[in-house]
């Protein structure tokens, strides 16, 4: 089943269980599979979170996600009226680094690239926008 | 997410159920602080985790740390191959014992 969905939520950390759980419901209408609906989850969880904190500095603001799916393919599409911040500029983790050496935190986004087929950014109508696409 | 301790400090086992995710994480890292003070060695039986996001990921990074430094132990086991593929993906696979 084709679905085309778009849900308005408070960037606000506590909506997060709110948030996966409308995604699970949606994704699992269109047909997609349990495997990437939980790596599809991880990446939202990131996006949203990383909304949350950062994208009004400190405030609340609206966070809006949409979604397109069908029985192959999601394309979710964040949008925040926040400051501008293209989170794919920031560098990738070095994953083999021991234990005692690597950072606590940073894998946020690197883990939505991992989860996703494609990623983009654009910064429009004063919005950050970012698409992700999973093909599964 | 719920947890049970099946076997108490100094060799602590914590079954958790459910997910860690930026919610959850804190909250269990929080709640079994009084635990894990007391612990020689942490097993966390993951057979009940679904889902583990970058803030999972987060606690399991300091509990390691915090074991090595310490001297103790600390591993993960039954690992469930959704979040067995996130630990790989991440490395994590290479710098935490699974049992």
């Amino acid at each position: 089943m084709n679905v085309a969905v778009t849900l308005h939520f408070t960037a606000d950390t506590q909506k997060l269980p709110e948030v996966l759980d409308q995604l699970d419901t949606h994704l699992m209408s269109a047909g997609c599979p349990e495997d990437a609906r939980m790596q599809l989850a991880v990446a939202v969880e990131e996006i949203f979170v990383n909304i949350a904190n950062y994208a009004y500095s400190g405030k609340t603001g609206p966070a809006t996600i949409n979604i397109k799916a069908d029985a192959h393919k999601a394309s979710i599409c964040f949008a925040d009226s926040g400051f501008p911040y293209d989170p794919l500029k920031k560098e990738d983790p070095n994953i083999e680094q021991a234990a005692e050496d690597r950072p606590i935190g940073g894998l946020g986004i690197f883990l939505v690239k991992e989860m996703s087929d494609e990623v983009h950014y654009e910064r429009r109508d004063d919005m950050n926008i970012l698409t992700i696409v999973k093909k599964y | 997410m719920t947890y049970e301790i099946t076997s108490p400090a100094p060799e602590l086992t914590v079954a958790v159920k459910g997910r860690l995710d930026t919610l959850t994480s804190p909250k269990l890292e929080s709640e079994l602080e009084p635990s894990i003070a007391k612990a020689r060695s942490l097993v966390l039986d993951l057979a009940e985790v679904d889902y583990l996001s970058s803030a999972g990921l987060r606690l399991l990074l300091t509990l390691q740390k915090r074991f090595k430094r310490e001297g103790g132990s600390f591993a993960l086991r039954n690992i469930q191959p959704g979040v067995m593929e996130i630990l790989r993906m991440t490395g994590f696979l290479k710098i935490l014992s699974v049992e």
